[in-house]
């Protein structure tokens, strides 16, 4: 199977083995990412991420389905997080998202986050590329949020929706923890609970409190979304900011940092292994044991390693 | 980054409780697989599609209503049909009698009702591709 031109075509078969084969870290890995970028940077990316429960996952099965009536394809990324014990899963999202299966324009596939901080498997980004050049118009990722964990949703998607629930109590809790400040777009679901109001009027107060200089004030919506509720209205706020964004360049501007930060990742990476390759060794041993019996300190050693290295 | 065994716990039929299969979830999960849970009444259809889309190693059915001679044949079939792979098992209850059924028809080991969940683990170690 030509796994890079099938999956161009939008085979289900061939995206998945991709997946996996990222994912796993397997050899032809790069190649395939190699192959398949200049197909990539058309899809539109929702990063979906609130505290568990907070009913994300019930929600992007309406976001879709709404999208699909609108005529979009979708892919959906769910991460859930790996039990840092047994490094085992159980990923969850799906029994929300059943109806979607046997819908050919769209495509859900389960990630854990196995061992990574921050909400997303390192592989996340590279999965929605993988979607965004298998076709799909729009690629939803879900993600767990508590606190500040979720800082990395916001370098990979477009429009960060985060999902809050009236009555938890920890309201003002939740948005000291900085979750404010990395929503475009808020959705207050089981709108159908008391506190909606006063939950409301905190965060626009927050928000008012806020001195940032974007344009770009976040919306606050409200949804009930397991009777579908709010979710039209979502999903055009969430289309108000993608114009938005567009509109004032800030798309590509942000998709130009993106980038960037990629590259310095990826090389970031690559000369921390050439580094530990050239270094490791019986001089770097003794090196060590200099600098752990105070014959030496740490900061000439790494002047000297590094003038050896880099000569 | 290792490679994880990824588990897809489907429940095909109409029986409405899915207890069974959650405790095997969990122990799945503290064995260190990573389990796609995909909760109660799915047809054939959709477990075979969810089973592409998650790339699973394995596909643990339960059943309790009796239809298995039916829907698990099916979804073996299916699977074959989307170009799939995977180690399929099933549980739940299950007559000897039909066994070797379900195990010419694609499956291949039934767990009846009372196995310890080590046993499940251990097989599908010793037998995953
Ligand atoms: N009352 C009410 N219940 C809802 C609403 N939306 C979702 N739920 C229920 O809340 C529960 C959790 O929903 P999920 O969609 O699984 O929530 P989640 O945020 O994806 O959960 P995790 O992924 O486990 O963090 C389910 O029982 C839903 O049916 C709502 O608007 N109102
Ligand atoms: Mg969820």
């Amino acid at each position: 199977m030509d796994i890079v031109a099938e999956l161009l075509n939008g085979s289900k078969l061939a995206i998945s083995r991709a997946i996996t084969t990222v994912e796993n870290e397997y050899d032809e890995a790069t190649e395939i990412m190699q192959k398949i970028y200049p197909n990539t940077g058309k899809a539109y990316v929702i990063g979906i991420t609130g505290p568990p429960g907070a009913g994300k996952s019930t929600l992007t099965d309406k976001i879709t389905k709404e999208y699909r009536s609108r005529g979009k394809s979708v892919g959906i990324i769910a991460v859930d997080p790996s039990s840092p014990f047994s490094g085992g899963a159980i990923l969850g999202d799906r029994i929300r998202m059943n109806e979607l299966t046997m819908d050919d324009g769209v495509f859900i596939r389960s990630m854990a986050t196995r061992g990574s901080l921050g909400g997303m498997s390192r592989k996340t980004a590279e999965v929605v590329k993988i979607l965004d050049a298998a076709g799909k118009d729009i690629v939803i990722i879900e993600t767990v949020g508590v606190g500040q964990s979720e800082v990395d949703i916001v370098k990979t998607a477009d429009t960060t929706l985060v999902v809050l629930v009236p009555g938890l109590g920890d309201d003002i809790q939740a948005i000291k923890a900085g979750i404010l400040e990395i929503g475009d777009v808020f959705a207050i679901n089981k709108a159908d609970r008391e506190g909606v109001e006063r939950l409301n009027l905190e965060m626009e107060m927050m928000l008012d409190l806020d001195q940032s200089e974007t344009a770009w004030r976040p919306k606050i919506m409200r949804t009930v979304a397991s009777q579908n509720q709010g979710v039209v209205e979502l999903v055009d706020a969430i289309e108000d900011h993608s114009t938005f964004l567009t509109q004032s360049g800030m798309l590509e501007k942000h998709r130009f940092e993106r980038t960037r930060n990629e590259i310095l990742a990826m090389l970031d990476e690559a000369i921390k292994i050439y580094l530990m390759k050239k270094v490791a060794g019986s001089k770097f041993e003794s090196l060590t044991t200099e600098v752990n019996e105070r014959k030496n300190d740490p900061y000439s050693a790494v002047k000297s390693v590094l003038s050896e290295v880099l000569k | 980054m290792e490679k994880r065994i990824r588990v897809l716990v489907a429940k095909p039929g109409l029986d409405g409780h899915d207890r069974g299969a959650k405790v095997v979830a969990r122990a799945l999960r503290d064995a260190g697989f990573e389990v796609i849970y995909t909760g109660i009444r799915l047809t054939p259809e959709q477990i075979s599609e969810a089973a592409l889309q998650e790339d699973v190693n394995v596909v643990a059915l339960s059943l309790l209503s009796g239809a298995h001679n039916t829907l698990f044949p099916r979804i073996v079939e299916m699977m074959k049909a989307k170009g799939l792979d995977v180690l399929t098992i099933g549980g739940g209850v299950i007559p000897d009698a039909d066994i070797p059924g379900l195990k010419a028809a694609g499956i291949a080991e039934v767990f009846t009702p009372g196995t310890p969940t080590e046993k499940i683990i251990e097989y599908i170690k010793a037998n995953v591709k």
